[in-house]
């Protein structure tokens, strides 16, 4: 069976997201005043062969644990589909 | 005998999640937050009372190792700390201020960001540069020159890759983006760092005379400003993590990294130079170390004065901060201002044309009463002083005691060494050591060149010079240390790292003004290595009396060790600064012209002693400390520069790491040409090349000043021998051919390089 | 003819160019601020400098929120009067956010920022910037980027050759352009162009940072030095237009 991971990589929201602040910024200047708290994250699809959708999940849950982010200053979720 | 470190860690992380100011405060608060019960005493009898848990937070990062040099400032204020162009007192700025002529005077500092470089190496490494920046603009001089000291564990691990990759994109991606170039740095491998890599980085900046700004607050009524990013909860009680072993698992406890902004602080360094200018400040800190609290605290007890701040007027980046965090957080490119009362609006125009955050937060009052309020709650009262170092805060000796491998060092006998048969086998293996290979691909990624101000991209020398814009003048900077002489010989090695700062700033045509010092070592509670620090501290004091460079501040790291690999060599970093008065007179490590002849001007002796060559081609990690004589020392740094000034050679190269041979290479390769000379059979093959005796350096000569070279050597009363003469283009050892200067340009170029890119 | 230097939050060549045009050209320059939103007494013959840097971080991409500068609608309105207009580094990348050049600069080839000396060869002598410029000589400038792998599409690319837009390609001391020389994957070891009118430029390399000889290199200071005449000689036929 494959599955399609969708991952979406975040900077922990007790940190600074320096690049998020500084578009924020950007966006005023185009006018658009009301934005706020804008955080810039990574999105990762990974298309996975499991037997089962738990399997698929444990290799989904590894990737991003010790590739995909940086637990010091990222957390990560996913959705699982096939 | 008790350790500060966290003796229970979920149980201070329990604390650090649930606690506001009700929690009843015992010694086992005191003790989960790494405080002595003596430490805990001293506390209750400064307040007359048992602390509450804020203000017992506040003593826990104000006292520790961090912040209150503890267990380092007895053995400091030893060091010679006076000289006629000194114009701040060591310790009691920001950075050190010397006075470079021309109206001006130089800001500058170096400092460690080691253990949080260990857990997230490239915010580790940028919030390290940004800090040490931060420290020479808040004294109002504009930051004009990088340096770094890096350690690592070996090269050739995976886990060595990663720590050095995101440590150097880290301080290129800072500096580079901050606008300060880096000049240059040293790069030394040892397994002794595989856990705990040291990041130490070194800024220099240039004020007029007078302009400078001081860390200070005085006059009742004068508002405090808090301004740049806003406060989160990044880095809370990384002052008191700072002061704790890293072991195994440390990198999950940690509660958070700080992130680094550069352009954030790009924009407080031009904000907060346009203050200066509209003379409506007082003083001015940075935050780095314990945040609000460290700021607050010094700059009162600096100016004999109190405060009052609001703490819910602190702009925030999260809600639900509790006062201890506010205080705590160690958020970044963050700064305190007090400021002339009535002058408000000038500061926040200038802050709105920067967009930044400036708000009032409180004022300075009479008295030395420290007090925070939280909406109208007082969250905590305490005395400045008693908080600061040189005031209240404890000041040990700890129990000293020679390591047992220090006397079998000295066992080492160079006549259980065989002497290799090929010499051009080994020099090619030597040149392709990480210690000696260029560091190419790491100096690469940061930007050396903007400002304008780097003269050393295109005329290499020993020590970066960096011009003076509108002035015949330059300055000359340097790090130095090799930390496996200071191992093997804790006096010694700190001696040679501060003579061969100067040996370099002399090499580069400058007179060696000032250091300042980035001492990291292990645990001071480990006894052998309190006698490291101790005789390091020794070693440094009289070597900077020798060459009349006073220590004017800089920051010690303690508790770099770790579980696997034992403390790490002690690394007693030297930031050298030297002064260059007329750009005519600087000097360059190139060859120049094929026919001059080679001169080596010091002694040779038959030393390996604690090479390169012997640590790492032999494999023999224990040997003294190399030859060094500091008399001698002087002499020839002496010779050096007056040959300089009659103008009489045409480049200078101090032998170092590697030895003669390394030396000489590099001179070529810089100059793309080749050189042929006779070894002397007096001494080894392997320590006339590869020997590391310290107090000499390799000279260049027109046959014509030839004689004018002799004479002047000869009256200086110091040895030399000629060695041989400058190439085209080929290497030739006594008569043999070594091949191709190109040859060996590649391997000395691009062995770091091969070995980072797979 | 005059200069403006334009600072963005972030720029940090900003001082360095104007050091280079005050100091050792001894020209007239007018620093703008980026969130100013009119070119006061500029003429078409006068150049708007677009410094080095990182502005805003150089975060989300380089150069594009800069691009959104309020400054910036007077450049584009500027640059479509005919003025000139020159971005380097940072400055190529905001004006290529801003649709004043074409094609976008990517991250390097091998993914790291990288700063040392290179050598540049112009293409021709049809530009201001380029105009006095040595064709067979390889210029020595310094870079300074993690941005400067140029891409543009294979149609618009020949239409950029057939036009002349290449103004600099990478090349090694002897004028070779290959591979070796290319220090960051940029397509066709471009390093610097221009727009089909011919009046604004972009280029990674950093002309600024060679023009004094206590630097040990001063090949820079021609490319000012031929836009400083180029600009000079317009000024005297609009002079000889009003004369006559």
């Amino acid at each position: 069976m494959i599955y399609t991971a969708e991952i979406n990589v975040m900077p922990l929201k007790e940190l600074l997201d320096p690049q998020g602040k500084a578009v924020v910024s950007g966006l005023k200047n185009l006018g658009i005043n009301e934005a706020k708290d804008v955080r810039i994250g990574k999105h990762i699809t990974i298309q996975i062969e499991a037997e089962t959708e738990k399997i698929a999940n444990e290799k989904v849950e590894t990737a991003c644990k010790k590739l995909l982010s940086n637990q010091v200053m990222e957390y990560y979720e996913f959705t699982l589909h096939s | 005998m008790l350790l500060p470190t966290f003796a229970d860690e979920k149980s201070f992380n329990y604390l650090m999640s649930t606690t506001t100011t009700e929690v009843v405060v015992t010694f086992e608060t005191a003790k989960q937050l790494g405080l002595l019960e003596d430490e805990f005493e001293k506390i209750k009898k400064v307040l007359g009372r048992t602390p509450n848990f804020t203000e017992l937070s506040i003593y826990s990062v104000m006292w520790s190792e961090h912040c209150s040099y503890k267990n380092s400032i007895k053995l400091l204020k030893t060091l010679p700390r006076e000289g006629d162009k000194l114009l701040a007192k060591a310790g009691e700025e920001n950075a050190g201020l010397v006075d470079i002529g021309n109206g001006l005077a130089c800001a500058f500092k170096i400092e460690s960001h080691n253990h949080p470089s260990a857990i997230e190496p490239y915010q580790g490494a940028a919030t390290g540069v940004g800090g040490i920046h931060r420290d020479i603009f808040t004294m109002g001089a504009r930051p004009i020159a990088a340096l770094n000291s890096l350690r690592f564990g070996k090269l050739n691990e995976e886990k060595t890759k990663h720590l050095l990759r995101g440590v150097v994109k880290g301080i290129g991606d800072y500096g580079n983006a901050f606008g300060v170039p880096t000049v240059g740095g040293e790069v030394f491998f040892d397994e002794c760092y595989s856990t705990n890599p040291l990041v130490n980085a070194f800024s220099a900046g240039i004020v007029e005379v007078g302009k400078n700004v001081s860390a200070t607050s005085y006059g009742a009524g004068n508002p405090v400003f808090i301004v740049g990013s806003a406060t989160g909860k990044d880095g809370i009680h990384g002052a008191t993590f700072a002061s704790a072993d890293i072991t195994e698992d440390s990198a999950e406890k940690l509660p958070s990294v700080q992130v680094g902004d550069p352009f954030q602080e790009k924009l407080l360094l031009e904000a907060s130079l346009e203050i200066i200018e509209t003379g409506a400040l007082i003083g001015m800190q940075d935050m780095g170390a314990a945040g609000i609290i460290c700021s607050t605290s010094e700059m009162s007890a600096k100016g004999n004065s109190g405060m009052k701040i609001y703490l819910e007027k602190v702009p925030l980046r999260q809600q639900n901060m509790k006062a201890f965090e506010i205080l705590l957080s160690e958020s970044q490119e963050r700064m305190l201002l007090v400021v002339k009362k009535g002058m408000e609006d000038k500061i926040q125009e200038i802050f709105d044309k920067w967009d930044l955050n400036c708000v009032c937060i409180g004022e300075v009052t009479d008295g030395d009463r420290l007090q925070y309020y939280m909406y109208d709650e007082l969250v905590a009262d305490v005395p400045a002083e008693s908080l600061v170092l040189g005031g209240g805060a404890p000041i040990y000796t700890r129990e000293s005691r020679e390591p047992k491998y220090f006397s079998s060092a000295k066992q080492f006998n160079i006549n259980n060494i065989s002497e290799p048969n090929d010499i051009r086998a080994v020099a090619e293996q030597l040149v392709q050591l990480p210690n000696i290979a260029s560091k190419k691909w790491v100096y690469e990624q940061y930007d050396s060149m903007v400002g304008i101000n780097n003269s050393s991209t295109n005329a290499p020398s020993d020590a970066a010079v960096v011009r003076i814009k509108n002035s015949n003048a330059a300055l000359a900077f340097k790090v130095d240390c090799n930390a496996r002489y200071v191992y093997c010989d804790p006096y010694k090695g700190a001696a040679i790292a501060v003579a061969e700062a100067a040996r370099n700033i002399v090499c580069s045509g400058g007179e060696p003004s000032a250091i300042t010092n980035c001492l990291n070592f292990g645990n001071p509670y480990n006894p052998e290595v309190y006698w490291q620090f101790e005789n390091a501290i020794k070693g440094m004091g009289d070597a900077c009396l020798a060459f009349s460079t006073p220590v004017t501040g800089g920051n010690v790291s303690f508790y770099n060790q770790s579980s696997d690999d034992g403390p790490v060599f002690p690394t007693p970093t030297i930031g050298m600064l030297g002064l260059i008065d007329h750009m005519k007179y600087r000097m360059t490590l190139n060859f120049k012209n094929e026919g001059d002849y080679i001169y080596l001007i010091g002694e040779t002796q038959n030393d390996i002693n604690a090479s390169e060559y012997l640590a790492n081609i032999c494999g023999v990690k224990l040997s003294p400390a190399p030859h060094f004589n500091l008399d001698e020392e002087v002499g020839v740094q002496k010779a050096v520069k007056d040959l300089i000034r009659k103008k009489l050679i045409n480049s200078a190269h101090d032998c170092s790491d590697g030895g003669l041979f390394v030396a000489l290479l590099e001179s070529a390769i810089a100059g793309n040409n080749g050189f042929d000379i006779s070894t002397d059979d007096f001494f080894r093959k392997d320590a006339f090349l590869f020997g590391e005796a310290q107090g000499r350096i390799v000279v260049t000569v027109a046959e014509e000043l030839q004689d004018e070279l002799i004479k002047t050597l000869a009256e200086h009363e110091v040895d030399f021998s000629m060695l041989g003469e400058v190439t085209d283009n080929d290497l030739y050892i006594d008569g043999e051919k070594f091949g191709a200067v190109s040859y060996w340009k590649d391997l000395y170029e691009n062995a770091i390089g091969r070995e980072m890119e797979y | 003819m005059k200069f403006g230097v334009v600072i963005f939050p972030g720029s940090n060549c900003d001082h360095d160019v104007i050091h280079v045009l005050e100091t050792v050209l001894q020209q007239e320059v007018k620093i703008l601020w980026h969130k100013d939103k009119e070119l006061k007494g500029f003429e078409p013959q006068d150049c708007i400098i677009l410094p080095g840097g990182f502005s805003y971080g150089d975060y989300l991409r380089s150069g594009a929120i800069a691009r959104f500068s309020p400054i910036m609608d007077a450049v584009i309105s500027f640059a479509n009067s005919g003025g000139f207009v020159l971005g380097i580094c940072n400055g190529f990348q905001i004006l290529c956010e801003a649709g004043l050049l074409p094609g976008v600069l990517m991250r390097n080839g091998n993914r790291n920022f990288v700063c040392k000396n290179v050598f540049i060869k112009p293409s021709h002598n049809d530009s201001a910037i380029t105009a006095d410029l040595d064709l067979n000589k390889a210029y020595k400038i310094p870079i300074a980027h993690a941005e400067g792998n140029y891409y543009v599409d294979a149609k618009q690319l020949s239409r950029m050759n057939e036009n002349g837009q290449i103004l600099f390609r990478y090349c090694d001391e002897n004028s070779n352009v290959n591979d070796v020389a290319n220090p960051n994957g940029t397509l066709e070891n471009i390093a610097g162009i221009t727009n089909a009118r011919k009046n604004v430029f972009g280029m990674m390399p950093h002309p600024e940072r060679a023009t004094e000889s206590v630097l040990g290199n001063v090949d820079g200071i021609e490319f000012f030095r031929s836009l400083i005449s180029y600009a000079g000689k317009i000024e005297i036929d609009v002079m000889d237009d009003l004369l006559r």
